[in-house]
């Protein structure tokens, strides 16, 4: 292909998917501050069936998981897989297919999830003609990837393409099982599996969503973003190598763990239990080896802001990873199952992991696709890297807070056997910790809108002449 | 002699499987015949920008010389 194009990297569909993954973000963790809000403030759901929790909360995870990581997953997974294969995306019209079917995705989730169209799994609300179109897209994801490495001009597949790529075949492997479904009109369907076997199913894509989309993609993400900002090499590529087998090992038993105390059979429940324990020893393999990465050069974390995003969310990844496989334990999941400390749990994930690591790689990345040394302010990425930590810390603390007290609360009994406390007396016990959370979401929030003006400034500023020699492969 | 393949075995012939994996995962990643190869994909996120590999260069000069 000796095409004047096949000298530059294809960078418009990683613009594309860069800036809608800062709207996506404000749209969904904005959704996340208003629900905050309406469990602090009920009378917030206007009494109309649109705006209940039940129908927006989904709206919030699905815009939160799916359009804003998702975004950020192909922006970056195209960017740094033309990158370290040293040559433009193979199929560019599929890829730009790609961009315009995964927005009709979430355009189509926008509206039928406040209209109550739901098949209810977790995480996998979405209808099956919705489904189908996530399948097309999905594929067409997969051709355009792993075309691109194998027309690559390097010997070796580095080792982020291997995470993206588990993360893309595991994710069509999951989405296809868990929404096997009889459609009964367009828009209803009834799952295909029943009782137990449909919560074991629900819970192994529930589980592996976490592993493969919201963990494997974003360490993709991290083994090219860290030694890029840092301007070293990955502390260890024989690490990484056992991580990544260790971790798609593992990762796919620790469902079960979401069906404790349940009607799952118990050999299943103590089988995720211990799963989970072991799958401690690959995450914190992955963490050590990004964060030792800095090892002799920690003194850039103090002038380099992007460098701090990076490295604080691998700091928040140990300790969530810490963290699930301690509440996997069937006597801690005992205390902690239902209540808040799971929501505490899945944000310190979420906002310390997956969007800290993300917003670190979109400013290591917009100034590069779109023609510039930098983004147009160092001092607000600053100021959003201290609004993001603080608003992160506020959400885990008063959801352990209050998580530990609702467990604590409900297990309470007398000495007669009674209850000691009513639920709605821990609801009222839970009131100060949802205002405290209120407080900490709004603050992580108006830190992407300083992302959103300082990307705004920063393509503003771009001159198409430079976008075009940016992309150029030196 | 019989052997049955009852959940039980398979759980343990499942445990071998794994365990043996592993082992060979970690014999062939500390092979030293590796260790360049290693080397070469290491620096793949610099490979393509002369700008970065010139600094990841240096740096490792650096270190190297602190060593000595």
């Amino acid at each position: 292909m000796n095409t004047s194009t096949s000298t530059a990297y294809n960078y418009k569909v990683v613009r594309q998917f860069a800036i809608m993954t800062v709207v996506w973000g404000i749209v969904g963790m904005g959704l996340g501050v208003f629900l905050a809000a309406q469990l602090v403030w009920p009378e917030l759901n206007f009494d109309l069936p649109w705006t209940s929790f039940g129908r927006l909360r989904p709206l919030h995870t699905n815009a939160v998981i799916f359009a804003f990581g998702g975004c950020a997953l192909f922006a970056s997974s195209f960017y740094s897989v033309q990158r370290t294969c040293q040559t433009t995306l193979f199929a560019p019209k599929i890829a730009m297919f790609t961009f315009w079917g995964w927005q009709l995705v979430i355009l189509l989730a926008a509206i039928s999830l406040p209209l109550g169209y739901t098949s209810s799994k977790e995480y996998a609300e979405l209808e099956w003609p919705i489904d189908i179109l996530i399948t097309i897209v999905w594929v067409a994801y997969a051709i355009v990837f792993f075309g691109t490495i194998m027309q690559r001009k390097t010997k070796h597949i580095y080792v982020g393409n291997w995470f993206f790529g588990a993360f893309i075949v595991t994710v069509a492997i999951l989405h296809i099982v868990n929404n096997l479904e009889i459609p009964v009109s367009l828009t209803k369907s009834y799952s295909l599996y029943g009782g137990a076997t449909d919560a074991m199913v629900q819970w192994w894509y529930g589980h592996n969503a976490v592993g493969f989309f919201l963990t494997a993609g974003f360490l993709g993400m991290m083994y090219y973003f860290v030694p890029k900002q840092a301007e070293r090499p990955i502390y260890s590529y024989r690490l990484s190598i056992v991580h990544f087998w260790a971790l798609i090992t593992l990762y796919i038993w620790a469902g079960p763990h979401h069906l404790h105390y349940t009607a799952l059979p118990d050999w299943a429940q103590s089988l995720g239990m211990v799963m989970s324990l072991i799958l401690l020893a690959p995450s914190w393999g992955g963490m050590i080896n990004g964060m030792m990465t800095l090892s002799g050069a920690w003194h850039k974390l103090r002038s380099d802001p992007i460098l701090r995003f990076l490295v604080v969310s691998l700091a928040f990844y140990g300790m969530s990873t810490f963290e699930g496989p301690m509440m996997a334990i069937k006597t801690v999941n005992a205390l902690s199952h239902y209540t808040d400390w799971t929501i505490g749990h899945v944000h310190a994930g979420a906002l310390g992991w997956v969007a800290m690591i993300s917003i670190g790689a979109l400013y290591h990345m917009i100034p590069k696709v779109f023609g510039r040394s930098q983004m147009y302010s160092t001092g607000l990425i600053n100021a959003h890297f201290w609004l993001a930590t603080i608003g992160t810390v506020l959400y885990i603390a008063s959801m352990w807070v209050n998580g530990i007290a609702q467990g604590l609360m409900w297990r309470a009994v007398n000495e007669d056997g009674t209850l000691t406390y009513s639920f709605v007396e821990t609801l009222v016990a839970s009131h100060p910790g949802y205002v405290v959370r209120l407080i900490g979401g709004a603050i992580f929030l108006s830190g992407m809108f300083l992302m959103a003006y300082n990307t705004w400034r920063t393509v503003r500023n771009a001159e198409p002449a430079d976008v075009v020699a940016a992309a150029q492969m030196a | 002699m019989v052997f049955e393949m009852s959940s039980g075995m398979i759980r343990g012939l499942g445990t071998v499987v794994v365990a043996v994996a592993f082992i060979g995962l970690a014999l062939w990643v500390f092979s030293p015949r590796r260790k360049s190869e290693f080397e070469d994909a290491t620096l793949l996120p610099f490979k393509d920008d002369p700008e970065a590999i010139k600094h990841v260069e240096q740096e490792q000069a650096s270190r190297s010389n602190k060593h000595v």
